[in-house]
């Protein structure tokens, strides 16, 4: 972990500057600079910043950083100033040496709004010429943010010996930033800034361009049309972005139910304890990374690897277990059926509570799940693109496996016609269990899936199960694509919704919405017809 | 028509149960009224207000036993009913609270006041007025009932599917009221009530009488029900209940029937609610809970579906179980326990506590009966035994 | 409702040209028939004949694709719900037996007389002398009378099915349509339920399906023969049964 990622590690950094170097103790520019921030006036703050950032000492990134967080401080009798880190140990500002502690006079730096935004430019600028990459973009966004034009010199500076396409971009667009709001900027100038922000156009460069107050003539109108294409492609890229979200929610909705329409959907077995199947899932996951955590570390990044047939076999067995000891006795039986279920999902749902506390349990991204990469104007976060492609493959899996498969035949064939699949010597009670067992397994394997975007607590399977059998009652019960087509339909609707009508309306009209649909279509999108069973 | 012997038999348990309730309701709040506090037979007003919940959750029993044991439909989102009721009657307190509420605004309740409204929500209107709020406990849950049925069971929507959808229903429901703008109160809902017809609630005098109300409650519900049942409609809802197609085929409008007696069902849920609220003295949106609702299916499944008396005896005993272990050191398995309860209910106990009891009953009869005729056969000479009438 | 100025035609129960099909499969392939008023009719065919379908159709329970299903020369049929077709006089027994099992048998009957099927009708419902003397007199009909007070799930298969014609009777349908009345019947009871459909047929018109040729030579009426949704062939029993294409069709080509 590189010491200089943030200014919040700053206190590791700090260690690592004590070690790495001794600095000599003689009274320079630098020395008179951090002297004048004990003099508690604003404008000696203001000059001692300028100095302090330009002075090119490897001091400046920790003193900055340590007035922005007002860990500096500063002993108006003898003229010290200390940088405390956030670990509590202290150094001299001026010499870098540890000292034992603060004297009790010192008090903290205090800043003013404009020193503020002195102080974030002149850590913009500190840290533009950072040899980490992430941070000098994170620079460079953070001057195109502020557009102090103090930092202009900075970022000509940094342009210059950039290499980084990205980061070059970046700094690109905080030059632009800088050079609209520069009064005494050439129109020249202004004409090329209103020109990348508009090729960056997002929120933020529309927001400078709307807020850029007297400009000539000639830019103000090219601000205006880049204004207009910026909310041109804006508005496509939140339709998009609304897409992506919505096919990510009906991930998560096809994942939830996709074990239901075995369950459900096959075999006709409602099981309200479907959602404690996906949390046991989801506490297997849990505890497949405390055994990583505490025994091999090293194996942290393959835990879900590992949870997920663990959550498979554990989820399953239990549903088997649940089949042979409670629902065969109760085929035919629906309503005695959800009722006894959902009383499962109590026992369940209170047995992890006794075993694991009540409260969240904390399930952690392996590497290749966290963090997002910028796809045009929208973020896409690894753990929701990896839950999509994993859901669509559960579902392929399963597709197969009840098309190929020996059990999938067998399992087609108990539910068209049991008695008949009785007679050809299939064992129908082995294979109710299986069923049951396969789709609760699902649920599971589900579950180490939401984990990673979920809080892993015992109430984790209730928020689902509602949802879950709207997508199945909704694709029409029996029927795989209908579980899949449903997913998505209602993550999408749900999310094109949100933005109108706001989170918790538009889940009402969803609920509403299906409703009133199942009035229409009792048997769903997708209902198998047939002739009319009798009575 | 000669009686049908299940049906005397039951008429006898019928009479024993509203005797037993009459009684409580007369002497309960004469106990705690008239007796000294802390003698042996005075029943402590906390107790009070505690069985009067019970009562109100037995009237709501009723009303999911006269649906799911006499017309086969399973409805989880019943507390909704209940809950709208009690939300009825919490406006008509809410309003009566005036001037005393802690920013003293004479027209809207503390929270408005606090949320920034201006002005009373159109919907909040009337419920000043006691006669208006009692007639909203009745119609507000009624006409979601008839709308939500006149859509669910004109299309046909059956079994699990319609249970389904009336989770769905109090699941949306809940969620509407937790939002502040909707004008309920939010998350914190209805309360600090003070009086009720310018009775104080909290008055032991008024939580004698509420009780009682609520056991009169009780008892008119059950005659209602009963007399439902009891009427050539009962046994129409019986033939739906076991073979709905067949029933259509004889020419009955089964959509109508189902929509008639949901309705209903509905209409008493509220009158529960509404009764509930000033003895409990708070009503939020967790009435709504999609586990509520199954939890009063629960009762009348322990009680017996289809034995009224079975409904509201399971809503009691299910819920003195719950106040005991939930507030001893057993309360961390009280959850395992509900949880067991439904699981061996359905499976080993399917007709409840009073319907095995009636099935154990009547065989027994039967086989007196049997033993008689017998023996009169044996005296008289007559060969063939005749069903007892 | 579709109520015509005049007779379309004078039979009870006219198909013609009736088509359905279910994701692809035709039922019911052009399916033209006729009962005239007071006809007892027999229907056979092979299993998947589409005998059950038709009368899912005439009941009100399937839709027809198109096609024309007329009852009593006026009534439009492939509008009207089974409630609606049941009030208009359309009596249906079930190839499975389907009684009220948890009640009695004469609650049974009376639930299915044909007096006010409403809600408010049922609820402040009183019971009449005429009613009781009705009941009494199907269950004499049925020879249920000792059994009145049995719960219908008590009786022997062949007790239900007569009382499910029993259920019929109290209906009173102008048309009656019995599925598979003696399945499952020993020869005695099935010679018994021949007589007492005959006796019904005195002043009922009667569509009977039955795979019992025994049978349906007894009941000695008209028979259709249905294959693959379509009528193969109609005539007495000896013309049917010695007809090539039927006897093809049930001994396999």
């Amino acid at each position: 972990m590189p010491a200089n990622l943030s200014a919040r590690l700053c206190s590791f950094a700090l260690s690592l500057f004590l070690i790495a170097f001794a600095l000599p103790a003689f009274a320079g520019p630098f020395e008179d600079a951090v002297a004048k921030f004990a003099n508690d006036d604003y404008s000696d703050t203001e000059e001692a910043i300028g100095v302090v950032a330009s002075s090119g000492n490897t001091l400046a990134f920790p003193i900055i950083s340590a007035l922005q967080d007002g860990r500096l401080m500063a002993d108006s009798d003898s003229k010290k100033v200390y940088v405390t880190g956030a670990d509590g140990k202290s150094i001299d500002a001026a010499t870098g040496q540890p000292v034992a502690s603060v004297p009790d006079s010192a008090s903290a730096v205090r800043l003013n709004n404009r020193l503020r935004r002195s102080v974030d430019a002149a850590l913009g600028s500190l840290t533009l010429q950072s040899p980490d990459l992430g941070t000098r973009l994170q620079a460079a966004q953070s001057v195109f943010k502020s557009h102090e034009e103090t930092a202009l010199e900075a970022v000509d500076g940094a342009l210059a010996k950039e290499t980084n396409k990205s980061v070059k971009t970046a700094l690109g667009e905080a030059r632009a930033a800088i050079l609209l709001f520069k009064p005494d900027a050439t129109e020249v100038d202004k004409l090329e800034a209103v020109a990348t922000l508009k090729a960056r156009g997002d929120q933020e460069a529309m927001a400078l361009l709307t807020g850029m107050g007297d400009q000539p003539a000639s830019v103000t109108k090219a601000a205006a049309s880049a204004i207009s294409s910026i909310q041109g492609s804006l508005a496509v890229w939140s339709t998009v972005q609304n897409a992506w979200y919505g096919l990510s929610l009906g991930s998560v909705l096809l994942l939830a139910a996709i074990g239901l329409a075995i369950t459900f959907g096959v075999m006709g077995v409602i099981n309200m304890a479907h959602g404690e199947m996906v949390m046991i899932g989801a506490y297997t996951t849990f505890v497949v990374q405390e055994v990583i955590r505490t025994r091999y570390p090293g194996l942290f990044d393959y835990s879900l690897l590992i949870a997920v047939p663990l959550a498979f076999l554990v989820a399953g067995g239990i549903g088997v277990l649940i089949e042979r000891s409670i629902i065969r006795f109760l085929y035919g039986r629906p309503l005695e059926t959800l009722l006894a279920t959902w009383g499962l999902s109590l026992v369940l749902q209170q047995a992890v509570r006794t075993m694991f506390g009540p409260t969240n349990r904390e399930v952690g991204n392996p590497s290749w799940m966290s963090g997002a990469f910028e796809l045009g104007q929208i973020t896409i976060t690894y753990n929701r693109l990896w839950i999509l492609c994993f859901t669509l493959a559960v579902f392929v899996i399963l597709l197969a496996m009840l098309r190929y498969t020996a059990l999938g035949l067998e399992m087609r064939a108990v539910t068209q016609n049991r008695r008949m699949a009785a007679s050809m010597g299939i064992a129908t009670s082995r294979v109710d269990a299986l069923t049951f067992g396969l789709g609760s397994g699902i649920a599971g394997i589900a579950g180490v899936a939401l984990s990673q975007i979920d809080n892993v607590s015992p109430n984790l399977g209730q928020s689902y199960i509602i949802d879950s059998f709207m997508v199945v009652v909704f694709g029409g019960v029996g029927n795989l694509w209908g579980t899949l087509v449903g997913a998505f339909t209602l993550g999408i609707a749900n999310k094109f919704l949100e933005p109108v009508a706001g989170a918790v309306l538009g889940k009402i009209a969803i609920l509403v919405l299906i409703i009133l649909f199942i009035q229409k279509r009792p048997r769903g999108l997708f209902a198998l017809k047939g002739r009319a069973v009798e009575a | 028509m000669t009686p049908h012997m299940l049906t005397r038999s039951l008429d006898r348990g019928a009479t024993i149960f509203l005797a037993i309730v009459a009684a409580c309701g007369i002497l309960i709040p004469l106990s705690n009224l008239l007796l000294p506090a802390g003698s042996f037979l005075q029943v402590p007003t906390y107790l009070v207000a505690l069985w009067g919940k019970y009562v109100c959750y037995a009237i709501l029993a009723l009303s999911i036993d006269l649906i799911w044991g006499y017309c086969g439909i399973l409805s989880l989102g019943h507390g909704a009913f209940f809950a709208l009721g009690g939300y009825a009657m919490g406006m008509y307190l809410m309003r009566q609270i005036g001037t005393r509420g802690v920013y003293g605004n004479p027209i809207l309740p503390d929270f408005m006041v606090f949320l920034n409204y201006s002005k009373l929500p159109w919907y909040w209107h009337g419920f000043d007025m006691f006669w208006f709020a009692a007639l909203m406990v009745l119609f507000v849950p009624g006409l979601l009932a008839f709308c939500f049925g006149w859509l669910a069971f004109r299309s046909r929507v059956t079994g699990v599917y319609l249970s389904i959808i009336t989770q769905a229903m109090t699941y949306a429901l809940l969620l509407a009221f937790f939002r502040n703008d909707f004008g309920f109160g939010g998350n914190n809902g209805l309360t600090d009530f003070k009086d009720i017809l310018g009775f104080n609630v909290q008055a032991e005098g008024t939580r004698a009488a509420l009780f009682a109300l609520s056991c009169l409650a009780l008892i008119l519900s059950f005659l209602i029900c009963r007399s439902v049942v009891s009427s050539k409609l009962g046994k129409v809802l019986i033939a739906i209940r076991d073979a709905e197609s067949r029933s259509r085929f004889l020419g009955y409008r089964v959509e109508s029937y189902k929509l008639f007696v949901f309705t209903l069902s509905a209409c008493m849920a509220g009158v529960a609610g509404a009764l509930y609220v000033p003895q409990v003295g708070i009503i939020n949106p967790s009435e709504f809970a999609p586990g509520n609702s199954i939890e009063a299916v629960i009762w009348v499944a322990v009680g017996g579906r289809g034995t009224l008396v079975g409904a509201a005896l399971g809503a009691v005993v299910v819920n003195y179980a719950k106040t005991f272990f939930t507030s001893g050191m057993l309360a961390p398995y009280w959850l395992f326990m509900l949880g067991a309860l439904f699981i061996l209910v359905t499976l080993l106990l399917p007709k409840g506590i009073v319907g095995t009891f009636n099935a154990w009953w009547d065989q027994a009869k039967e086989k007196r009966a049997a033993a008689t005729s017998a023996s009169a056969a044996a005296e008289d000479g007559v060969t063939e035994p005749k069903m007892a009438e | 409702m579709n109520v015509m100025d005049t007779r379309a035609t004078s039979a009870m129960l006219y198909l013609d040209g009736v088509h359905v099909s279910f994701d692809g499969f035709h039922a019911i392939n052009n399916l033209s028939l006729a009962l005239e008023p007071g006809e007892m009719r027999a229907i056979i065919g092979p299993n998947g004949a589409g005998k059950t379908t038709m009368m899912d159709i005439i009941t009100g329970k399937t839709k027809p694709d198109e096609g024309t299903v007329l009852f009593d020369g006026v009534t439009d049929l492939t509008r009207l719900d089974e409630t609606r077709i049941a009030e208009l006089g359309i009596g249906r027994k079930f190839q499975k037996p389907t009684v009220f099992e948890s009640q009695t048998v004469q609650d049974n009957l009376l639930l299915a007389l044909n007096v006010d099927h409403s809600v408010k009708g049922t609820l402040f419902w009183r019971g009449s002398r005429a009613e009781s003397e009705r009941i009494d007199k199907v269950l004499e009909t049925i020879r249920l009378t000792d059994a009145r007070n049995r719960l219908a799930g008590s009786l022997s298969h062949g007790q239900k099915q007569w009382l499910e014609i029993g259920m019929l009777l109290a209906q009173d349908p102008k048309l009656l349509l019995v599925d598979e009345p003696v399945a499952g019947m020993t020869d005695v009871e099935t010679h018994l339920t021949a007589e007492l459909l005959k006796e019904i047929n005195k002043t009922h018109t009667v569509m009977v399906v039955e795979h019992d040729m025994t049978f349906v030579r007894e009941l000695g009426v008209k028979v259709t023969c249905l294959h693959e949704g379509t009528v193969l062939a109609e005539g007495t029993i000896d013309q049917v049964s010695s007809n090539e294409r039927v006897i093809e069709v049930y001994l396999g080509r």
